[in-house]
Parts: structure tokens; C-alpha cells; sequence
């Protein structure tokens, strides 16, 4: 299974931009302590670009008594993709979720720091406007029990309505679903049923519905680990083409995907963000045993 | 060693399996199932008896419906619907149960059109907000209590609450005396009694849908309301189904209120001077499960052929409600849900 996702990783498909300039990482590794990395090859261009778009402050998230985030302080970035690792119960959801005030719906979760979203912190915006800029998927494909242009409508209507009519939403739910890369899909048949596409077919159903709402941040937690190598691919090469218009951030157990598509990596540890560094350095020449231990696979 | 031979091979390399592997063999084919001669005699045995439980269950519904429907065919005759019951020695003089066929279709619409928003809004209410944590809990020993509660209980606790003089306008009221039965008094004991099963319907099908999903709507921004419209009450729209099919088999078979609380008289007696629904509704009347009651040997009409064109017609009311809940459930299968 791995390997053959590796293999998918080597033979860039041609939307991915293949960057002749790009400095081998492998060739900074040194080779004692060599990880899986040292073979494979990060096959996305550096970013054109990039924007200091949010800013975690000092973060701590307390459930009741347990501080399952230890004061944690990123920047994340447009036109960069930054993946969260780390052993499992590390923290990485819940921090991700307090990126657009998820977690305030667990009554026991509190935070203390601050995240600012173009220097204006989050809790001074009103939540449901501030869930629209910083749109989430899920781990499991959750697409809603209706059909495929229904799930994109219901985020581009208003709040509950129905108004708006299905001829005025289509250029949106359809650019929706180009930019996720479903659209050929599913365009015969648009009032198939969500819940009846492939698994893959979902989770990127559930990209688009989260771009619909046109975010300037897309957050990814676990996006591809209930799906198969070859939509692992898909949805990979989609998150690297998006890196320019949303800034991105993805939680991620598969150390070969945060290596492949993240140009920053956050390593937590039991709460506390250990390091922070570029995707290369932190493989390759991590600063921190700790993160050397882990991305070679002592534990995790 | 062929001139286009290698490049070819690199070139389609990355599409099918890597070059040189072949599938492994396959088994020889069977068609092996599990068998249960495996088993231990008394899996066996269990296993018998189950086989046996369910099939006598569906030979005594079978025998049910099929007795029924002969009977119903042989004594059913459409003008019964349409004629009231009437005073008559025979078959043939004492008219039809056109009242109180019309009798059950009222309190089944007036009784679900209360419960059932009240009893979906409870179990939203329950599952979705459920603070201050104790007053939900009230709530649900609240609900639970309803359910135990026997209608005849419901009935009496009706006459005293209907019978008071502020509520005098829901039913005849003769000299300062407040009748206290009609069918707004019945309606509103009847839904009492279905209350609890929607309620548990409803909120076991906003269980069933998973903490992600809600998540995944209010992380587009959606509020708690738009979610709960859209999302959550379309979703278990199979379980409000059964939990009002389950409700108004309660309100149809119930007799204990319709005694008491509609004054089970033969025909429709509307209050006069009263507009022309109101007239109806605030005076006393008949159900169909009371009237085959009336007319079995054992009742006051024993006129035992009607009662079985009346319990044919009952039969047949129930059966299309089961129906069309069957039709919402294979909608929303038809629709898929998420994997756990
Ligand atoms: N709703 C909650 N109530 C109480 N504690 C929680 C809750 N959610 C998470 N926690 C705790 O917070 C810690 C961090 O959890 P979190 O889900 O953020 O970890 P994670 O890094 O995403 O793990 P995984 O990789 O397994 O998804 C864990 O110890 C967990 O037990
Ligand atoms: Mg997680």
C-alpha cells in the first residue's frame, strides 16, 4: 500500500508543478539517521509566494482540567500548505478546530492565548461569518443525506433558506466542484445522491462544499485516511493546487503526505508544539531528537 | 531488443502493476456457505426455535389479516361509509358507521397535528440543546413517566381539566355546566398518550446522525437553527415517521378516552348555535375501535357482521400508514448515510 502511494507521489500526474529549481532535500539529509524520506522525492514546487494570514498567540485549549494544547504559537501562511503532525491525542484536532471556534461547541473546552485572522483576533468575529472564512473537513467523508448540488446550494444559500433559485446557484456549485476536481464526475448527474459516491468521490465532495463558501483558510483534518492510495493522490495534488487561493492546514498521520504536500510542518507532542520548521528541514535535519525520534518512526 | 520496446515499457510502467508481477493464483471455485452442522446441539436447538418463533409470529398475523379481510370483503359495503349509524333491530335498518369512521380520521389529525411537533421540538430540544442539564433530565423523566401512564388515567385527569369552567369553550356547556367531553378534550389526552413515542423516535434518530456531521454544517457557518432545519430533522425523517405511525396506532386503538372523554355516543352530536367546524369538534362522538366494540356480541348493537367491516376498514387505515412509513424509510435508504 505504501509503496504504491510513493510510486503515485513520483509520477506527478501534469497538473502537479514539477519544479526543475527545486533542490533535492534528500541531498541535506545526513545519511546515519536516514528516515523513509531520504528516498522520496518532493515533487511540489516551492511557493510562489506566501502570506501571513493567521496567527496562533499562546494557544492553550484546557478540556476541564487537561491542557490538551500547551501554549502553542504558528503562523499559517497563503501559498503555503502547513501539516500538523504528531503521535495520536497530541492535540492536533483540537487545535485545528480552535483555528474557526469549533471547539467552543464542547461545553468543557477552554482557550487561552489568542488567534488573529488578518491581525483581528477570532473571538471578536461573529462565529458563523468566521466559519465561513475558515471552512473545515473532516476525518470521515461526511457529505449531507441529499444530493451532490443540494450539499454545495446549502452552503452557498442563506442560513436555512431555500431562496435562491437552482438556475442561479449552478455557476457556483459547479465552480465548487471544479476547483475540487469532481466536477467531470459527477456533472451528468448532479442530483445523484452524495452519500452513494465513492468514498473518495465524498471527501472531495466535502472539499468543494468547504471551498464553496469561498474561505481564505481550509482546514484538513485526517482528510485521507479512510480513503485509498489513488483518491489519496487526487485529493494531494488538489490540496497543492489550492495552497494559492486558501491558506491551508492539514492534520496528517502519514508522515510521506505531510512530506509530500506541506511546505511548513508543525511536530506536537503530548500538547506541546516541539518544532516548527520547513517540510525539508524538519525530515531531513529536525531540530529536536524528539522530532528526529518520531519522523524516523520510534515512536508514534 | 526491439527499437520502441524499452521506452514503451518505462512509459506504461506507472499505470498497471509494476512490470513482471502476475496475479496470484486463484482458489478453485466453491460455493462453500456456513453451514450450522458445526454447531453445538444447543446452538441447534436455539437456532430451531427461532426459525420456529418467527414463523408462527407471521402465521398469526397472516391468519389475522387474511380472517379479516374475508370477512371484510363478505360484509364491508361502501354505503356503510357514507351512512350513519342509525336505531334498528336488523343488519339492514341500523345504517352504517360513517361517524364513527369520520370520528377516527378527526382524532388522528387532531391528536398528531399536537403531538407531533410537540414531541419532535421536545426530542430536538433534548438531543441538541439539553441545558440547564437538569431541567433535561426533568424533561426525560417527564417523558418517560407519559409513557407509562395508563389512558384511562389520561381520561379522568381530562374530565377534570375539561370540565373547568375556563375551558368551557371546547365543549357543550349547558346552564353554567361544562359537558367536558368532545373531541378537542379527546384529541388532547390522545396526543398526550402519543407524545412519548415520538419523542423517542425522534430522538433516537438525531442520535444516530454522527457529531462530524453537525460539524461539518456548522462549520460552513451554518447556525444551530438552519442546521437542525436542513440537516438533522430531513435526516431522521423515517424515525418522525415511525414515531407517528407508532403514535396514531396508539390514538386509533385507544378506548378507554374515547369513552370518557368523546362520550362514545352512536353518532356525531355537534353543539348548536356553533359555527360549522367548531359545532363538530366541541361535541362528543364515536371512533371506529369503539364501535366495533358497540356491535361485537358482547357490546350494545351486536350486530357482529358491521363490527367486522368496521375492524376491516381499522385494519386497512393501519396497514397504508404502515405503508407509507415504509415508503419514507426506503427513500431515505435510497438517499445512503455514513459510514461509522
Ligand atoms: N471533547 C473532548 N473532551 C475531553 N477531552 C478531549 C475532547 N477531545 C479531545 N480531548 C482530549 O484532548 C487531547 C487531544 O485530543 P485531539 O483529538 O486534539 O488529539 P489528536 O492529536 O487529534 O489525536 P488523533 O491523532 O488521534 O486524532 C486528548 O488527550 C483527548 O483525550
Ligand atoms: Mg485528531
Amino acid at each position: 500500500m505504501e509503496s504504491l502511494t510513493r510510486q503515485h507521489a513520483q509520477v506527478p500526474p501534469p497538473i502537479r508543478r514539477l519544479d526543475p529549481q527545486d533542490p533535492t532535500p534528500a541531498a541535506e539529509a545526513a545519511p546515519e539517521r536516514s528516515t523513509n524520506f531520504v528516498a522520496a522525492k518532493r515533487s511540489i514546487a516551492a511557493p510562489q509566494f506566501s502570506i501571513r494570514r493567521m496567527e496562533v498567540d499562546k494557544v492553550s485549549i484546557h478540556y476541564d482540567a487537561k491542557e490538551a494544547v500547551k501554549s502553542v504559537s504558528l503562523p499559517i501562511r497563503q501559498g503555503e500548505v502547513l501539516a500538523l503532525i504528531g503521535p495520536s491525542g497530541c492535540g492536533k484536532t483540537t487545535l485545528l478546530r480552535s483555528l474557526n471556534r469549533l471547539t467552543e461547541l464542547t461545553a468543557a473546552a477552554k482557550l487561552t492565548g489568542s488567534i488573529r485572522l488578518d491581525d483581528v483576533d477570532i473571538r471578536l468575529i461573529e462565529p458563523t461569518l468566521l466559519r465561513r472564512r475558515v471552512t473545515m473537513v473532516f476525518q470521515q467523508p461526511n457529505p449531507f443525506p441529499m444530493s451532490v448540488f443540494d450539499n454545495i446550494a446549502y452552503v452557498l444559500r442563506e442560513q436555512g433558506s431555500r431562496r435562491m433559485k437552482k438556475k442561479v446557484l449552478e455557476p457556483q456549485v459547479h465552480s465548487a466542484l471544479q476547483r475540487a476536481g469532481l466536477f467531470e464526475e459527477v456533472k451528468d448527474n448532479l442530483k445523484h445522491p452524495a452519500l452513494k459516491l465513492s468514498g473518495g468521490q465524498q471527501q472531495r465532495l466535502c472539499i468543494a462544499r468547504a471551498l464553496a463558501a469561498e474561505p481564505e483558510v481550509l482546514l484538513l483534518d485526517e482528510p485521507c485516511s479512510a480513503l485509498d492510495p489513488q483518491s489519496t493522490a487526487v485529493i494531494e495534488d488538489l490540496i497543492v493546487k489550492l495552497r494559492e487561493d486558501v491558506a491551508v492546514v492539514i492534520v496528517t498521520h502519514n508522515l510521506q503526505q505531510a512530506y509530500r504536500i506541506a511546505d511548513h510542518v508543525a511536530f506536537m507532542y503530548l500538547g506541546d508544539l516541539v518544532e516548527y520548521n520547513s517540510a525539508t528541514r524538519l525530515f531531513n535535519t529536525p531540530a529536536q531528537d524528539r522530532t528526529r525520534e518520531y519522523v524516523s518512526g520510534a515512536f508514534g | 531488443m526491439t527499437p520502441g520496446g524499452p521506452q514503451a515499457q518505462t512509459e506504461e510502467l506507472p499505470v498497471g502493476l509494476p512490470g513482471g508481477l502476475t496475479e496470484p493464483p486463484q482458489p478453485p471455485p466453491t460455493n462453500a456457505v456456513e453451514g450450522s452442522s458445526t454447531w453445538s446441539l444447543l446452538d441447534r436447538l436455539g437456532l430451531a426455535f427461532c426459525w420456529f418463533l418467527g414463523l408462527l409470529f407471521c402465521a398469526i398475523a397472516a391468519a389475522i389479516v387474511i380472517y379479516l379481510l374475508i370477512k371484510g370483503i363478505q360484509f364491508l359495503k361502501p354505503s356503510m361509509l357514507v351512512t350513519p349509524a342509525a336505531a334498528g333491530f336488523t343488519e339492514g335498518e341500523s345504517g352504517g358507521f360513517s361517524d364513527a369512521f369520520f370520528g377516527t380520521l378527526i382524532l388522528g389529525v387532531m391528536s398528531l397535528t399536537l403531538a407531533l411537533p410537540t414531541g419532535v421540538a421536545i426530542a430536538v430540544w433534548l438531543v441538541e440543546y439539553g441545558r440547564p442539564k437538569a431541567l433535561a433530565r426533568v424533561t426525560e423523566m417527564t417523558v418517560e413517566a407519559i409513557a407509562g401512564i395508563p389512558s384511562v388515567v389520561f381520561a379522568l385527569f381530562g374530565t377534570v381539566i375539561f370540565s373547568s369552567a375556563a375551558l368551557g369553550f371546547l365543549s357543550r356547556t349547558n346552564e353554567g355546566v361544562v359537558f367536558g367531553r368532545s373531541f378537542f378534550a379527546a384529541a388532547a389526552m390522545l396526543a398526550l398518550e402519543a407524545l412519548p413515542l415520538i419523542v423517542a423516535s425522534t430522538r433516537e434518530g438525531l442520535n444516530a446522525i454522527p457529531r462530524h456531521v453537525r460539524e461539518a454544517s456548522y462549520g460552513v457557518g451554518k447556525t444551530k437553527a438552519a442546521t437542525t432545519r436542513r440537516i438533522l430533522l430531513p435526516t431522521c425523517r423515517p424515525q418522525i415517521a415511525t414515531g407517528a405511525m407508532l403514535g396514531l396506532g396508539r390514538i386509533i386503538g385507544d378506548t378507554a378516552i374515547i369513552v370518557i372523554l368523546l362520550g362514545a355516543t352512536q353518532n356525531f352530536s355537534p353543539v348548536e348555535g356553533a359555527p360549522f367546524p367548531l359545532n363538530y369538534l366541541r361535541g362528543a362522538g364515536t371512533t371506529l375501535t369503539n364501535f366495533v366494540y358497540e356491535a361485537s356480541p358482547t357490546g350494545n348493537l351486536n350486530q357482529p357482521d358491521k363490527a367486522y367491516a368496521a375492524a376491516f376498514v381499522l385494519l386497512f387505515i393501519v396497514l397504508l400508514l404502515n405503508a407509507a412509513t415504509d415508503l419514507i424509510h426506503s427513500r431515505a435508504r435510497k438517499a445512503g448515510t455514513w459510514s461509522h
